[in-house]
């Protein structure tokens, strides 16, 4: 499980996001050595790296705190959300006189009872079998303004990463009710992160300070024609966000001297750590190595969060004065466009919107060609076919067109690619992940990804499937079908005798053979139609999920006899944000 | 008030189905005379048993009284009596072939095969042709209650089978489902070419099927995810186990709730982006949570959409591929049910962008029985007859959906009938049409016309009590002629009110489809030919008044005498039996007479007038032939048409004489032509030689309807009219030329002619009770 972090680390964000006080309360709270407690009341991505799983995860807290979860932990340390906020000192001028209006609501909302908070940190800690309820806080857990949008969808922190760099952070008081399960089983390094949390001083109030930070900036990436650090790719889905960060490895002691806390912070909080919050998770082992991007060494890594936690990131970005740093933040997806009021009314950050499907190819086609790490980005299963000598290989894309790009996230869309800027979107299913996990937590109350994958390994999918032989007692042989091709997926759960026979794994299986099969002969039939025989499957359906990209290699493979090729890449998901880092590099200087 | 043609069981009861035995399954009472019907004549069955309905199909024969016309033998005798008919008419009993099928459920499998044991007296059936899913499980109980040896055959073939079959022999068989519009459905007209065509049954899979010929079809794909997982899924999810009540569920969910939309994800930005925010971008992409209770109903929608989009984007993916642009959609997923039918449509219009039609079939429910049965014809070559549906004997399409018709939802167990006759005669296209594929006879579509719908429902049910009246004139001799007619009554009037709150039961609802059912419903009671004594006198005083009609034409010049001909034509028309305006009048004055009904025309310039047009035509060349669809007798066709059939044979031109193969109203059969056409050449010189030099040809017309279809006409019309050059069609006649065909367009010129015989029609035409129609049609160059 790719659960990192646990509690420890929501803990740890939470507290440094307490504001002016963080410092002695993180403290504080190390010494009480309730994480969960801060874990809960933590900015932590809610979520446990998958969106979708959030709720389970939430849901966990959520029996345990109540309604009352918000802010407690935060209240405990002495920082209750909206009081913190009210500093003065936290906020840079022009910002802050924005927010201020704003943040007490979200603070108002939130505050707990000591009780509580420590019941609830209690639970969050424990055994992620518990949960209960209805509760959940639900109300608790949106932050303030996500509520229009998502009701019912606790917010995450979404900031959390950047949270925690930013010391002052996010207001603890809106966790994410669906934390990552149990906690924390691995401790995440709090400590080395305690230095760096430390409260920046408040910017100067005099005239733009801002514009003055930009200025800097532009000297901190070295060379005017490059855009300012941090460089950030966004890739806001419905169920995940993708972040991409570029870490220059090639920063000169002089350099170093000059760059303003809050970058340093950035870097160093991103880079030190693979879990943010409860749910922001870092994929060390996609990370890119000894990179040159415009004209600049270092490592791109990969860290995702769910899409339920933007609104707690983009909080956070208001509190860090991220716009100080850097106006400007390249970001495609829906959520580009639907939150975009958000990031600049309430972060004072302006997005550069970009179109989803550009980045997607841009950001393939750059990942690809720079390869992983010295190995290929691309990879396809040798004898789809046949299971004992199925086998993943290396596949060479050196010259990928045309081809056709599945692209599995919620929801899936498939694009024929004729060259680096020709391509249309031919169509898409809503029968994608999102469909998956949706059905998996109906059918069998799991709670995340990982976890609807991992009994989806253990089950049977043909208990609940009819068959063709179920049918034809053999192959049907007037239209070449053999017995064991599936005639309808939950076919058998027509009665009721086999209704009651089957486990929740036999269902989880069920589901994942459904939802891969019937987007491999979507595919199939877009491959056929647009006469393109490489077919590239993408995105986070494909994570950790095995199962998926084996069912789709054999379906190219069998129902083409060997005319189609499924190809896979190991950054499944994060194309489209490295798509939207590479238009970093393009904007005019002045942007 | 019980639909026409389906017959609730009794829930319990004295058993009629023989054999003793206390299971529930028995306590039916089948009416024998309502449902299985003919089974005593019954040669062939065939079975489709699915997975909740039983469809059985069997081929019998009906005895039906026939009124036949003959020519009295004249040879002893020569002279004229004046006050004898002109021929005989004699009562016979005919044979004729229909096919019937029965869909019931598969619970009263057992007590129907009693049923049919008990009453089927042919023996030499030694097989029946079975299909279906469910054809495995019940073979023993078949073999064992019918002592017939089960042949099992493959489900697709007969799908497809029966599909040809439908779509070649039943006109409005199919239809596009539109949701919003009153009725939802919109009939098609049979393209006259109905391959290639896509067949899309979501069974409990989805099965796509590419159809060439009627031979050669090619499974192209199909899709695990269809009817069976709307159910197993649904199931699941809702713990609702009946397929129906998930489909209740759905139709009162919302799908918003579960799915997680474009809107969802770009916030309000999708407007500005050109994306529709009601998209579903990701199935149940918001139940990815544990701490939300989802509706049943919610969930159902959401996965009634789901199932629905992805059949259609696969059809559509499908017939891409294939260049194919007909789809038509079957399988108990779809079976009547019109949520389905509506997310089916919608779906398939959104990914084809309309390129698509999604298309559906009335008698969907028995493809796979119809091609079992036919595949167990087969030496009887089913498919070289043409057949047509016999609404008296068949249920219609019932909307089973539960917000339209809550009554509907009670219908399980009931029959449901379709009946089929076959025809003696092929039928073809009219080789003159102008466009084959486009052509609609109807000119008003009474499914759409609410105003017109009203009006004729309740013309007709008026005009039952004289029609009624009639037909027990007509066989006086009868002991059972009343109660007969009663029965007639009672169905037709049955009939009516269907059509009332169902226009769309048995496709597009016109002027036409009123008659022809009643048609068919007094030929259900024996009643053949209601106005076969009618159209002898009528003929006989017509016969007498010829010469002396002639001899006044012929005495007028040129151009005096085409106006008189087409007047004669024209008030000949207003003798018309079907017409209330003109049976008041010919009921109560007998004497009412050729020059009676002149006077009744409209003087001209007419209500549509091109007479000028044709005049100047007649000063051209003459036509090298002519074919002439003749109306009513008596007046009519004797002293309207032969005078100016006459006429066309002076002038060189070839005529085609085409008559009603069987009756219908007052109209002149073919056979009656033929002993007006001998009576009339014995009088008169030209007609005489035109009959033996085969340049006045009589044929059928294959039809027995008051209208006329040029798209089923018999064959043998159709070849005449090929190796002739027919260069001209004359349509005489409300029911043929403004009923139908007014709009019809032909590759040869055409005159269409009649007497509007009724205000209401008049009124909505712009004239008035007797306005003229004389509509001359040149094609463009």
């Amino acid at each position: 499980m790719l659960k990192l972090g646990g509690g420890g680390q929501d803990w740890a964000c939470s507290v440094a996001g307490t504001g002016l006080g963080g410092e002695e309360a993180s403290f504080e709270v190390a010494r009480l050595g309730q994480r969960g407690k801060a874990g809960s009341g933590g900015p932590g991505w809610g979520c446990a790296g998958i969106p979708n799983s959030a709720p389970g995860a939430g849901m966990l807290q959520a029996g345990a705190g109540g309604p009352a979860l918000e802010g407690q932990g935060v209240e405990e340390v002495g920082t209750p959300e909206g009081g913190g906020e009210e500093r003065p000192a936290r906020h840079p001028p022009a910002p802050a006189l924005r927010l201020l209006n704003r943040k007490p609501q979200g603070g108002s909302g939130e505050i707990k009872t000591p009780e509580n908070d420590l019941q609830r940190g209690r639970l969050s800690r424990g055994p992620r079998a518990a949960p209960p309820a209805s509760g959940m806080g639900d109300h608790g857990g949106q932050p303030e303004r996500s509520a229009p949008h998502a009701p019912g969808t606790p917010a995450g922190v979404g900031a959390a990463a950047v949270n925690g760099l930013l010391h002052n952070g996010f207001h603890p008081s809106r966790l994410c009710s669906r934390g990552p399960l149990g906690g924390g089983d691995a401790a995440p390094p709090r400590l080395p992160l305690q230095p760096e949390l430390q409260p920046q001083p408040p910017p100067p109030q005099h005239d733009s300070p801002a514009k003055k930070c930009r200025l800097r900036r532009r000297m901190d990436s070295g060379r005017k024609n490059r855009p300012p650090f941090p460089w950030f790719g966004m890739d806001i889905g419905g169920t995940l966000v993708k972040l991409v960060y570029f870490e220059p490895k090639d920063i000169t002691a002089e350099e170093e001297q000059e760059e303003v806390e809050n970058l340093k912070s950035i870097r160093k909080y991103l880079t030190s750590n693979t879990a943010y919050g409860k749910t922001g998770i870092r994929d060390v082992h996609l990370e890119l190595k000894n990179l040159t991007m415009c004209g600049r060494k270092g490592n791109l890594h990969f860290i995702r969060f769910p899409s339920c936690a933007m609104h707690k990131f983009i909080q956070m970005g208001s509190e860090k004065n991220f716009s100080s740093l850097h106006t400007t933040l390249c970001a495609t997806g829906g959520g580009a466009f639907k939150f975009e009021e958000d990031f600049r009314t309430i972060a004072d950050l302006q997005l550069h919107k970009l179109d989803e499907l550009d980045c997607l190819i841009q950001g393939l086609l750059y990942v690809d060609s720079i390869g992983f790490n010295g190995k290929p980005e691309c990879y396809y299963f040798e004898n789809p076919t046949n299971p004992e000598l199925c086998q993943k290989k290396p596949y060479c894309l050196d010259n990928p067109y045309p081809m056709l790009l599945v692209n599995m996230g919620s929801g899936v869309s498939i694009l024929a690619v004729y060259s680096k800027d020709n391509y249309k979107r031919v169509t898409g299913t809503s029968l994608g992940g999102g469909t998956f996990l949706g059905l998996c937590c109906l059918l069998t109350g799991c709670e995340t990804f990982e976890e609807a994958l991992e009994m989806a390994a253990k089950g049977d999918s043909t208990n609940v499937d009819k068959l063709v032989k179920d049918i034809y007692g053999g192959d049907y042989e007037r239209f070449g079908l053999q017995g064991s091709a599936v005639a309808s997926s939950f076919g058998n759960m027509m009665s009721k005798e086999k209704r009651d026979s089957i486990s929740k794994e036999d269902l989880a299986r069920a589901t994942l053979v459904t939802i891969t099969n019937n987007i491999g002969s979507i595919a199939r039939m877009c491959a056929l139609n647009e006469n393109i025989d490489r077919v590239v499957f993408v995105g986070n359906f494909l994570r950790i999920n095995m199962v998926s990209m084996k069912l789709l290699a054999y379906a190219m493979d069998f129902w083409s006899k060997g005319q189609l090729k499924a190809l896979f890449l190991e950054h499944e998901g994060y194309f489209g944000a490295v798509g939207a880092l590479l238009e970093l590099f393009k904007m005019p200087d002045d942007q | 008030m019980s639909w026409p043609g389906t017959f609730k069981m009794a829930e319990c009861g004295a058993s009629g189905s023989g054999s003793s035995g206390d299971s529930l399954d028995k306590s039916i009472t089948l009416p024998p005379d309502e449902i299985f019907r003919n089974l005593e004549n019954a040669k062939r069955f065939a079975i489709d048993i699915g997975g909740s309905l039983t469809k059985l199909a069997y081929y019998s024969t009906v005895q039906h009284k026939v009124a036949k016309v003959r020519s009295f033998d004249y040879s002893g005798k020569d002279t004229e009596q004046d006050h004898e008919p002109p021929y005989e008419i004699s009562v016979q009993e005919e044979v004729t072939a229909r096919l019937h099928f029965v869909k019931f459920e598969n619970t009263y499998i057992e007590a129907c095969l009693d049923f049919i044991k008990d009453h089927l007296v042919n023996t030499e059936t030694k097989v029946i042709q079975a299909t279906g899913g469910g054809a495995y499980k019940f073979k023993d109980l078949i073999e064992e209650k019918l002592q017939l040896k089960v042949d099992k055959e493959d489900v697709m073939t007969c799908l497809i089978k029966g599909c040809n079959f439908v779509l070649k022999n039943i006109p409005h068989e199919a239809f596009v489902y539109q949701k919003d519009s009153d009725p939802e459905f919109r009939f098609q007209t049979n393209h006259p070419n109905i391959f290639p065509y896509l067949l899309v049954n979501i069974g409990s899979g989805v099965s796509i099927v590419k159809v060439e010929t009627e031979d050669r079809f090619e499974w192209i794909g199909g899709s695990s995810i269809g009817g069976g997982t709307f159910w197993g899924l649904g199931a699941l999810l809702t713990k609702t186990k009946k397929f129906d009540e998930l489909l209740q569920l759905a139709s009162r969910g919302q799908h918003t709730n579960v799915d997680m939309l474009v809107q969802d994800i770009y916030g309000g930005a999708h407007e500005t982006l050109g994306l529709s925010g009601n998209l579903i971008a990701s199935s149940f992409g918001k139940s990815a949570t544990a701490d939300q209770e989802f509706s049943k109903e919610d969930m159902a929608k959401s996965l009634l959409h789901m199932i629905s989009n992805d059949i259609g984007q696969l059809a559509c993916l499908y017939a891409r591929l294939h260049c194919l642009d007909r789809v038509y959609f079957g399988g108990f997923f779809i079976r009547g049910h019109p949520v389905t039918m509506r997310t089916i449509t919608y779906s398939i219009n959104f990914f084809s962008k309309g390129e698509v039609q999604a298309l559906f079939l009335r008698h969907e429910g028995y493809l796979g029985a119809i091609g079992a049965f036919l595949k167990g014809a087969e030496q009887d070559n089913p498919n070289q007859y043409s057949w047509g549906e016999n609404y008296a004997g068949s249920s219609g399409l019932m909307s089973s959906s539960p917000e339209l018709c809550p009554t509907q939802r009670a219908r399980s167990g009931t029959f449901d009938l379709l009946e089929m006759d076959r025809l003696e005669r092929p039928l073809v296209n009219l080789p003159l049409l102008l466009d084959p594929s486009s052509y609609v006879p109807d000119t008003v579509d009474l499914t759409d016309d609410a105003l017109a719908r009203k009006y004729w429902l309740t013309c007709f049910e008026e005009a039952l009590d004289g029609v009624v009246k009639r037909a027990v004139a007509s066989q006086p001799g009868s002991v059972d002629a009343a109660e007969r007619a009663e029965k007639f009554r009672q169905k037709y009037w049955n009939k009516l009110q269907t059509l009332r709150h169902q226009p769309f039961a048995y496709g597009t609802l016109t002027v036409r489809s009123l008659l022809d059912t009643r048609e068919h419903c007094l030929n259900e009671f024996n009643f053949p030919d209601p106005y076969s004594k009618v159209k002898q006198k009528d003929n006989g005083v017509a016969l007498k008044c010829f010469q002396r009609v002639v001899s006044a034409l012929d005495a007028l010049d040129w151009e005096e005498r085409q106006l008189a001909l087409v007047k004669g034509l024209l008030a000949g028309n207003v003798f018309d039996w079907g017409a209330k305006a003109v049976s008041d009048v010919l009921e109560s004055d007998p004497q009412f007479g050729f020059e009676e009904a002149k006077k009744k025309l409209q003087e001209r310039p007419w209500l549509v007038d091109s007479y000028s047009k044709w005049l100047q035509r007649l000063k051209g060349p003459p036509h090298k032939c002519a074919l002439i669809f003749a109306d009513n007798s008596g007046v009519d066709v004797i002293l309207g048409v032969f005078p100016f059939v006459r006429e066309l044979l002076s002038r060189g031109t070839e005529v085609i004489l085409a008559c009603n193969s069987g009756p219908a109203l007052n109209d002149v059969t073919y056979s009656e032509s033929l002993i007006v056409a001998e009576r009339i050449a014995a009088m008169d010189p030209v007609i005489h030689s035109a009959l033996r030099e085969e340049r006045l040809l009589l044929v059928q017309t294959g039809s027995s309807s008051p209208c006329l279809d040029l798209s089923r006409l018999d064959k043998g019309l159709a070849v005449l009219v090929r190796e002739r050059g027919a260069d001209l069609v004359v349509i005489e006649g409300m029911g043929r030329a403004v009923h139908t065909n007014y709009h019809a367009a032909l590759c040869c010129e055409s005159l269409k002619l009649a007497v509007i015989k009724n205000s209401w029609l008049a009124e909505r035409l712009g004239g008035q009770l007797f306005s003229v129609i004389f509509k001359y049609e040149v094609p463009a160059e």
